[in-house]
């Protein structure tokens, strides 16, 4: 299926604020995760988790259409 | 409790009295403000942006723990965005609860799981021009493992 990811901070400088991936029928975070470092060739960016559905989600998480997908690069609020 | 991700001002004094109560004794006021100077390098002001819907969702989160921990549901919780000058404030933690250890604590705890959870981002303006992203929990590069 193909998915929307949200993208932020650096990884939205690099790559825009959002990019579409390609990941299986049945994917996990983790795929998503690859699809889109795939994406991001060598460049030197900051390792994100990911968030589902505005949640952070595990490696192993599925991800489903429609889900709204997000990286959260290393926060800095406060 | 009320927590929000707002672009204007912020005011110490109207959030310190959204959470008085006379059944308080104690009431504690967090201003996180902006510094001239990190990791060496003079600053001259921080972007603030964030994934809006999650930050707010996460901080909502995080004053519902600080409740619960705490026993206080007196809570309010401002985290601003946009284009900040040195000493503006970026985020304002009132909390009010009968006894002090628990409201400071409450306050604490409210600040440092903000700072590692809610997803804000900031850009710090350096005085020679250019601008970074602060990224203090950042390790590998993208191609490796998350």
């Amino acid at each position: 299926m193909e998915l929307n990811v949200l993208l932020f901070a650096s990884w939205s400088d690099a790559l825009g604020p959002n990019v579409t991936v390609h990941v299986p029928a049945v994917a996990t975070v983790r795929d998503v995760l690859e699809a889109v470092l795939a994406r991001a060739g060598g460049l030197a960016l900051p390792t994100p988790l990911v968030a589902v559905n505005h949640r952070y989600a595990k490696p192993e998480s599925p991800v489903r259409a429609g889900d709204e997908v997000a990286l959260i690069p290393p926060v800095a609020g406060g | 409790m009320r927590t929000a991700i707002v672009e204007h001002v912020l005011d110490p004094a109207a959030l310190l009295d959204e959470v008085a109560s006379t059944d308080s004794g104690a009431s504690t006021l967090f201003v996180g403000t902006v510094r001239r100077v990190n990791e060496g390098r003079d600053v001259t002001g921080i972007d603030y942006s964030a994934y809006g819907p999650m930050a707010e969702s996460e901080m909502g989160m995080i004053a519902a723990e600080a409740e619960k921990r705490f026993g206080t549901s007196r809570i309010v919780v401002e985290h601003r965005l946009g284009t900040l000058t040195l000493g503006e404030a970026s985020i304002i933690i009132a909390v009010s609860h009968p006894r002090r250890a628990p409201a400071i604590e409450a306050q604490r705890f409210l600040i440092e799981e903000i700072k590692k959870r809610v997803p804000v981002w900031k850009r710090e303006h350096y005085a020679d021009g250019t601008r970074e992203w602060v990224e203090p929990t950042a390790g590998v590069v993208a191609g490796g493992a998350a």
